[in-house]
Formats: structure tokens, sequence, C-alpha cells
């Protein structure tokens, strides 16, 4: 069963490190993808850029509308996800208890439903 | 079944229906708890079960009631369940996700190879009571797929409607089918975090049943019963838990006073005033044990463990002023370093004021009053209010008592606290 693990935590945490701050935070991250890997419950993980880079898209009755920024301003931004295929819930959660934001932020655990399988 | 298990042929319509009642109040839950354990399905289950008992009075009063009425539930509803799952191709696709449950050939084999007699209760409270599940919703499925409460007794219980608390366990069933929550008790150091879970959710019904948030009544007497019969169902089938016994313990010796604290008008008896030939004499005996053993499991004994050895200290107690107070003050030094909540903090001042006088509890209270935090409970008011009509100072004591009267949530206690002010105003003592 796979599962999303959504990442959040507030930006200006990350902006206020140091590069070594960073390097040290960057490398729990790059060994639990390893782990994850290793153990075949890796299937994707990427990190996003700070909500100002953000575009956000509606289409109403036809016309195309951007604007700037993410959808919902909020304490804590989506900086990340990882998608695991586990066995269970409580397989996922002990996952998103390993990544490094979660000491700082929150991980919101939502399965994916394999719909037609 | 086979024809050889039947005792009687052609059992009558009375007979058959009064055993499937009486087997369906005793066993549904362990049923319900063994077609979870293979389907993995809640809903599926509880429609499969339905299902049996309709076709059972029909044929037990045919064939005669069968010799393991259980077994022959599980089995007839294994049965209606691949009956479902070959019809519904959605359905059977739907558990097609699940690895161990490919098709419905495999399906069937499983269902047939599952011992009848296993007992799948504690997977099931524990999958109640996931963490993943909000509070309301653990305690609804726990007394609704363990205890067998109806959604409208449920709902009555906790006095929400009950198409909220319908919707409420909807919820929570979909949640762990499509979030797949695991159907396992879990293992090693999980085991301990998640077993707190459990026994907080039990206490959390316990509480409800004992000292009811709204209403007209003080007990609900049944919720009481139901938390007693978890609690006793997580004992004996993960026993040597100290916190598990303490939680029966606190449960017995707490029920046990339930007629001593209303008179028979219904209006509230406080301990040192209750009549202690009415406390249930088995239920305090056995609490005792527990107690007793409960402390002698744990080398450091938790919250449930302290909370049943200071109701095993009231037990003891053949009159209220036999009460060994400083060892009950102890246990709450005990508790409070554990769990140092404000609601544990004002036990333990209530205690002190018995053990050592009111002029020493009342700075413990008033700091309390000073934090904040408490300010909505009413029981923090009562007791300052007592403690100050002890000291002889009445106005502030009637002023406490009138806050506390404005925030108590059932009429017994409106009435008990305004009969307190009554007699402080005509100038009687305490």
């Amino acid at each position: 069963m796979k599962y999303a693990l959504l990442i959040y935590s507030d930006e200006t945490i990350w902006e206020k490190m140091t590069e070594g701050e960073r390097g040290e935070v960057l490398g729990r991250y790059m060994a639990l993808s390893e782990d994850l890997k290793r153990r075949g419950q890796y299937v994707l993980g990427e990190p996003l850029d700070a909500t100002p880079t953000a575009s956000t898209v509606r289409v109403r009755e036809g016309r195309t509308l951007v604007t700037d920024g993410p959808f919902a301003e909020t304490k804590e931004q989506l900086g990340g996800f990882y998608v695991v295929d586990v066995p269970d819930l409580d397989a996922a959660l002990a996952i998103a208890g390993r990544i490094p934001s979660a000491s700082v932020g929150s991980i919101e655990v939502r399965p994916i439903p394999a719909y037609g399988g | 079944m086979a024809a050889s298990d039947d005792v009687s042929a052609g059992a009558g319509p009375n007979l058959a229906s009064a055993h499937l009642e009486a087997v369906f109040r005793a066993e549904r839950g362990r049923i319900l708890a063994t077609l979870i354990a293979i389907l993995r399905d809640f809903e599926l289950a509880e429609e499969a079960l339905q299902e049996a008992c309709a076709t059972a009075l029909s044929a037990w009063v045919r064939d005669g009631v069968p010799t393991n009425p259980r077994a022959w539930l599980v089995q007839a509803a294994k049965r209606r369940a691949i009956d479902r799952i070959r019809r519904d191709l959605s359905l059977a696709r739907k558990l097609q996700a699940l690895p161990e449950l490919e098709g419905a050939q495999s399906i069937e084999s499983q269902l047939e190879s599952d011992d009848p007699l296993a007992d799948d209760r504690l997977r099931l409270l524990f999958t109640c009571c996931h963490p993943a599940l909000a509070p309301e919703a653990q305690i609804a499925l726990a007394l609704h797929t363990l205890c067998g409460l109806t959604t409208e007794e449920i709902a009555r219980a906790f006095l929400v409607a009950t198409p909220t608390l319908a919707q409420r366990l909807v919820r929570a069933k979909r949640k762990i089918r499509a979030a797949r929550i695991p159907y396992r008790v879990p293992d090693g150091a999980e085991l301990k975090a998640r077993l707190e879970g459990v026994l907080r959710t039990i206490y959390l019904v316990f509480n409800e049943g004992y000292s009811a948030t709204a209403g007209e009544r003080l007990l609900r007497v049944d919720l009481c019963q139901e938390a007693i019969r978890l609690a006793r169902l997580l004992v004996a089938l993960l026993p040597g838990r100290s916190e598990a016994i303490g939680l029966l313990a606190l449960g017995l010796l707490t029920d046990a006073r339930r007629d001593a604290r209303v008179d028979e008008r219904g209006e509230l008896v406080r301990l040192a005033e209750q009549d202690r030939g009415t406390w249930d004499r088995a239920q305090v005996l056995e609490g005792l044990g527990m107690a007793e053993e409960a402390f002698r499991l744990a080398a450091e004994p938790g919250p449930f463990a302290l909370q049943a050895a200071i109701a095993a200290c009231h037990a003891r107690a053949a009159r209220a002023q036999d009460t060994d107070w400083s060892a009950i003050v102890g246990l709450y030094d005990r508790l409070v370093a554990r769990e140092p909540t404000p609601v544990v903090r004002l036990n333990r001042a209530v205690a002190v004021a018995e053990a050592s006088g009111a002029a020493r509890a009342l700075p413990l209270v008033d700091a309390l009053v000073a934090e904040g935090g408490l300010e909505r409970y009413h029981l923090l008011h009562a007791a300052r209010g007592e403690l100050l009509a002890r000291l002889g100072r009445s106005e502030e004591a009637v002023r406490a008592l009138e806050t506390a009267v404005s925030l108590a949530a059932t009429g017994p206690e409106r009435r008990f606290l305004t009969s307190r002010i009554e007699a402080l105003a005509a100038g009687r003592r305490f």
C-alpha cells in the first residue's frame, strides 16, 4: 500500500539556518532515503522550493487564472514529500516519525488509494 | 455445521430464539473480532454476522440448537461473506488490495482454515483504539464492536445525536479500511505506548459513566460496566500488565460505591458520608486484590496502579474516620511526580486537607486558582469553598461555592452544592 508523507514546516526555520546546519539536515534526509530504498519502501521523494516561488492556477468558466503564491497562507508550509510503499499505516507512521522535519514541523500521512487495482 | 453437533432436533421457536439472544449478547464481540480478523473489513463483517443471525433462528428451530452456537454463527457468517464477495465484484476488487486475500478462491480457503475458537478481541481492541482515530471515534468503535452497544445507546450515553454518532462510526470504519490501520497487537516498545492509549480510552468510557458531564443523572452505570468489561477483557487477554490491572482495580473499587454515592432521592452523597455497608463487598475484595497485584507487578507503579492504590485506601477504611490520609497523600505525591496535571494536584490538595488540615491545603488550591487553566472546573471552586468554610471564612466560602454551582454540569451536583451554601448561610458548621 502506498502512502504520501507530506512534510509541513515553518520555512523560515530553514532560511535562518547556517550552511553547516542545512548540510546536516540534508545529510539526514539522504540517509533516510537510502535506508528506505534498501528496504524496498521508497517510491518517490522530493523537496519543494519555498512558497515565494509558488504559483497557483485556477480555471473558472473556461478562463485560466494564475496567481502568485501558495493556495493558502499557513503557519507551516508544504516543503517536500515522500511516497512510500509499506504493508500498513503503522509502518508508514513509523517512517513519518523518522523524517528529520518531524521534530520541528508536522508530517501528514495520506493513503494513496489503488483505484481499479 | 455437522448434524452431529446438534443437541436436539426441532427446538421450539422460543428456545431457539432465547439461545440466539443469549449467544449474541455474550459472544457478539468475539464473533465479530474473528470475522474482522479474516475479512479486514468492519462493515462486511457486521453485515455478514447480521445475515447469519437472521438465518440462525429458522435453522435452529428446524435442526435444533447447535452445541457450539458461536462456532455455528462464525461459520454461517463466513459463508455469507464468501457469497457476498462472489456476488459483489467491486467488493472483491476492493479486497484484492490486500495481498493476503487475492481472489475469492484464496479468501475462501482462508475462511475455511481459520480456527473459529481463536480469540481476536485483543487485536480488535487495539485497532479500535488506534491513535490515528479520533478519541471519540475510538470510544464509539470499542463500545459498538466489542461491547455490542447500538448506535442509539452510545449516542444516548454521550449525549450526541444518533446520526452524528453513526457518521462518526462510519468514518472510523472507512478510515481503518482506506488507510489500512493494521489489525494487530503491536509488539516490543510500541506495545507500551499503544497500551497506554487503549487504557486511556477505557478510562474515558468509565469516567463518562461515573461522572457524567451533563444531564440529570449522576451515574451512568451502564458505561461503567462496559468499561469494566473492556478492562477485564484486556487483563484476561494481555496478562501481567500492571497498568491494565490497575485500571481494572480502579474501575472495580470506584464502581463498588455506586449505590452509596446517590441517596434514594437521587442526590449526591460524598465519600465521607456514604453508608459503607452498601458498597459492593465482592467487588471491593476483587478490586483490592487487583490493586495489590498491579502494585506488585511494577517496579515503578504507573498512574492507574497509583490511582487504584488510592481507591484501595478508601476501600480498606471501615469508617470514613479510619481512612489513612497520610498514605493517600504519599500516593498522590508519587502520582503528581508522574502526572503533574492540575486535576491530580487538586485531588492531592484535598487529601492534604484531610491529613494535615485545611490551613495547609488552601495555599495549594489558591495556587491552582492563580495559575488558571482549571477556572471552569466546578470541583476546584467546590474544594476551595469547603476549605474556606472549615477555616471559618464563610463569606468567601459562599462565593466560591456559588461559582461551583454555576459551573456544575449535573442536577444532583448543583443541588448538593446549593445545600452547602444554604447550610453555610444558616450558620451551621460543616
